[in-house]
C-alpha cells in the first residue's frame, strides 16, 4: 500500500509544477502593473521603467517564473497592496481559522450523514426515509448563501443564539475562554455548513447501502445464516463507504471552497473573506497566492481521497 | 416415493412475487424429496423458476414482496414456518447454499480466510485456531493448491474456478445435511466445470448430504445426478431418477429438451428447436398444460385441463397426460386422440 501511496505522491509533483505555472501565467495576464498605483501618481513614467527593469518584469517569463518559484520557496509571496504586510503572515493567520471551521463542518457533517444514509437505506420506502429524502432535495435545491442567510437570520438575529460576526469575542481572555469563544463562533456556520453538506453523502450513502443490500455476497452472507444487524455491520457499512470514502478527500476541497461563502456571510476572519476581498481591491499578490494554495489544497484532496480509498479497497491497491 | 430416508420434504409449495401490487406464482405446486446421499438434479430453462425453488427453501426472499404457501419439511421442521432468527439456525449449518455467479457472491473487502469462518462463527464453538485449521482443511479439501496463501487472499485476487471452490468450501463448512447449488458451474469453463463437480461429488460421499443441483446443463445432470426433476414455467413437469429421465423421457418437453442436445452421431443435422418462449409470469396461462403453446402440433383434446402428475413408472411421474399422444413433427405416425 506504502507503493501506492508514494507512486500517487510522486504523480503530484508534476501536477504542482503546471498549477504554478498556469497560476504566475495567469497573474501576468492580469491588467496594469504593480507600482503605478502604489507611487506618486506623478511619478515620471522613465522612473517606473526603471523600477519595472530593477524588479525584474522585463525579463522573459520563464525567468520571472523562476524568480518567483524560488521566492516561493523561501517562504515570500510578496507583499500585499491592500495591507501592506506579507502574504503569507496575512494568510497564515486566517488559514489557521478556516482550516478550524473547515474541520469542525467535516466532522458533523460526517457525524450527521452517516447515520442518515445507512438508516434511509436500511429503512428504504418507510416513513423516515421518506423524511430523509425529503430533507435532501429540499436542502439541494436551496442554495448554500440563502441557507446561510436564513440560518444567520433566525438563530443570529430572531432567537439571538449565537454570534454573527468574527471569529472570536474581543473580551476573550484565558486559554478556556478562547478556546469557548472560538467554538461559539464557529457552531452556527458549522452546523449550517453541515446542512448542506450531508446532502449528497446521504443520498450516496443511501442508494449505496440500497445496492449492496441486493448483492450477491449479502445473499451468501444471508445463506451462511448471518443476522440481519451483523450483516449490517460486517459487509453492507463496509462497501456501502467506499464511494463516501472517495468522496471524503474531495469534500475537504469543497469545504474550503464553501467557506468562501460562509466566511463572507460570516464576516469570518478566515482565507475564504480574504479572497473575496482581495478580488474587489485587485489585491494581486494575495489573489495570486491565495489561487495556488486552494489549488494545492484540491490536489492534496485528490491525494487523500486515493489513500483513504486504497486503505479501505483492497482491489485499487496497487502491487 | 415417502420413504424414511427423505429428510427434505417439499411438499405444495407456491412461491408468488409481487408485481404492480399483484401476485404472481413464479413456482406452483412443487413437491419434491431428497435423501442423504442422493444428487436431485432441477433442470430447465432460464426463468422456469429453479433458482426461486432454491431461494425459497433457504428463505431468502423478502417477505414484503413474495407470498410462499406449501411446506418444506426439513428433518421434522417446517422451515416456512420459522421466523428470521429460527431460519438462521437451519442456513449455514444444516443447509448450504452454492451461488451461481463466484464473481459477485464473496465479500470484495474480506479475506477469504475472514468469508469462510464466519459460517462458523455463528454455528460452531470452535476456537481461532480451530477455525483457521478447519479453512484450511476446507480448502484443501475443495482442491485449492495452497490454501494458506489462499486464505491471506482477497476475492479479486483469484479465479473464476478458485473462488466457486472458496463458495463450496463455505456452503459445507459446517458439514450441512443439504447442499443446495444453484447452477454451479455457470460461469465457468469447461474443464473446470468437471473439477467442481467432482469436488462436489467427493463431498457429498463424505458427508452423506444430499444435493439439489440446479442446472440448465444437460450434460452435468447425465454425468451427476441420481434422480431428475424437469421444471416448466414453474412447475415440475417430469420426475425420476436419472435412467428414467433420460433413456424413457415421456413428457414433450423433456423429449424436446433432450432432443435439443447435440448428439455426436447426428451432427450434420440441424438441431432440433423448441419454439417460442417460456410465458412471463404475468401472461401465464391459469388452465392447461403451459407447454401446449409451445407443441401446437398436439391437438388441444391431447391435454388435460388441470394437469396432474401421473406415474408411468415406479418413481417416475410426468404431468399432462399428453404425452401419451406426443409426437415430434417429423416423427412416423399421425396424431391421433
Amino acid at each position: 500500500m506504502w507503493k501506492t501511496i508514494l507512486r500517487r505522491f510522486l504523480i503530484m509533483i508534476p501536477e504542482v509544477i503546471v498549477l504554478s505555472i498556469l497560476v504566475f501565467l495567469l497573474a501576468k495576464a492580469m491588467p496594469g502593473d504593480p507600482f503605478t498605483g502604489s507611487i506618486n501618481p506623478k511619478a515620471d513614467p522613465a522612473q517606473i521603467h526603471h523600477l519595472m527593469k530593477i524588479n525584474g518584469l522585463y525579463d522573459p517569463w520563464y525567468q520571472q517564473y523562476w524568480n518567483w518559484v524560488v521566492h516561493l520557496f523561501h517562504g515570500n509571496l510578496g507583499n500585499s497592496y491592500q495591507y501592506q504586510e506579507p502574504v503569507t503572515r496575512l494568510i497564515g493567520g486566517r488559514a489557521a481559522n478556516t482550516l478550524w471551521l473547515a474541520l469542525f463542518t467535516m466532522i458533523l457533517t460526517y457525524a450527521f450523514a452517516l447515520p442518515m444514509g445507512v438508516y434511509a437505506g436500511r429503512h428504504e420506502g418507510k416513513l423516515p426515509d421518506t423524511i430523509i429524502r425529503v430533507y435532501t432535495y429540499v436542502t439541494y435545491c436551496i442554495p448554500f448563501f440563502v441557507i446561510l442567510v436564513i440560518g444567520i437570520w433566525i438563530f443570529g438575529y430572531v432567537l439571538g443564539w449565537f454570534p454573527t460576526t468574527g471569529s472570536i469575542s474581543s473580551d476573550a481572555t484565558g486559554w478556556l475562554h478562547t478556546f469557548g469563544s472560538r467554538f461559539y463562533h464557529i457552531l452556527l456556520p458549522g452546523l449550517l455548513g453541515a446542512l448542506f453538506g450531508t446532502v449528497n453523502i446521504v443520498q450516496y450513502l443511501r442508494s449505496e447501502v440500497i445496492d449492496s443490500k441486493h448483492s450477491d455476497y449479502v445473499r451468501t452472507a444471508r445463506s451462511k445464516g448471518v443476522p440481519s444487524k451483523d450483516i449490517y455491520r460486517h459487509h453492507i457499512f463496509r462497501n456501502s463507504l467506499l464511494p463516501i470514502a472517495a468522496f471524503a478527500g474531495y469534500s475537504i476541497t469543497g469545504l474550503l471552497n464553501g467557506s468562501i461563502f460562509t466566511e463572507t456571510v460570516f464576516s469570518y476572519p478566515g482565507m475564504g473573506l480574504l479572497f473575496v476581498n482581495s478580488i474587489s481591491y485587485r489585491d494581486y499578490t494575495v489573489i495570486t497566492a491565495l489561487v495556488l494554495i486552494y489549488g494545492i489544497l484540491n490536489l492534496i484532496g485528490t491525494l487523500l481521497s486515493d489513500i483513504i480509498l486504497s486503505i479501505v479497497d483492497p482491489r485499487i491497491r496497487i502491487q | 416415493m415417502e420413504t424414511a430416508s427423505n429428510f427434505l420434504n417439499i411438499k405444495d409449495v407456491s412461491t408468488a412475487f409481487k408485481i404492480n401490487g399483484q401476485y404472481y406464482d413464479a413456482i406452483s405446486h412443487i413437491n419434491l424429496q431428497v435423501q442423504h446421499d442422493e444428487i436431485l438434479a432441477i433442470v430447465g430453462e432460464s426463468g422456469c423458476g429453479k433458482s426461486t425453488l432454491a431461494t425459497t427453501i433457504m428463505g431468502l426472499h423478502d417477505p414484503a414482496e413474495t407470498k410462499i404457501s406449501g411446506e418444506v419439511d426439513f428433518e421434522g421442521t417446517d422451515l416456512l414456518k420459522l421466523d428470521e432468527k429460527g431460519y438462521n439456525q437451519f442456513r449455514g449449518a444444516k443447509i448450504g447454499m452454492i451461488f451461481q455467479d463466484p464473481l459477485s457472491a464473496l465479500n470484495p473487502l474480506k479475506r477469504i480466510e475472514e468469508q469462510i469462518s464466519e459460517v462458523m462463527d455463528y454455528h460452531t464453538d470452535l476456537s481461532a485456531e480451530d477455525k483457521h485449521n478447519r479453512v484450511i482443511e476446507l480448502l484443501n479439501q475443495v482442491g485449492i493448491v495452497n490454501p494458506q496463501r489462499t486464505a491471506r487472499q482477497f476475492p479479486h485476487e483469484l479465479s473464476g474456478g478458485m473462488r466457486q471452490r472458496v463458495i463450496i468450501a463455505i456452503a459445507i463448512a459446517c458439514k450441512p445435511d443439504l447442499i443446495i447449488a444453484d447452477e454451479p458451474t455457470t460461469a465457468l469453463d469447461v474443464t473446470i466445470q468437471a473439477q467442481i463437480l467432482d469436488v462436489l461429488r467427493d463431498i457429498q460421499k463424505e458427508n452423506h448430504a444430499g444435493i439439489i443441483l440446479i442446472t440448465h446443463d444437460l450434460g452435468v445432470v447425465a454425468e451427476t445426478a441420481d434422480r431428475v426433476a424437469v421444471m416448466y414455467a414453474g412447475q415440475i413437469v417430469e420426475q425420476g431418477t436419472a435412467e428414467q429421465v433420460f433413456n424413457t423421457p415421456e413428457h414433450p418437453y423433456t423429449r424436446s429438451l433432450l432432443r435439443s442436445m447435440p448428439q455426436r452421431d447426428n451432427e450434420n443435422d440441424d438441431l432440433y428447436v423448441i419454439k417460442g418462449n417460456v410465458p412471463s409470469l404475468q401472461k401465464m396461462p391459469a388452465k392447461g398444460d403451459r407447454f401446449a403453446p409451445r407443441i401446437p402440433w398436439v391437438p388441444a383434446e391431447a391435454h388435460e385441463e388441470n394437469p396432474t402428475m401421473h406415474e408411468v413408472a415406479p418413481g417416475h411421474e410426468v404431468r399432462c397426460t399428453c404425452y401419451k399422444h406426443f409426437q415430434f413433427p417429423d416423427e412416423q405416425g399421425s396424431v391421433t386422440v
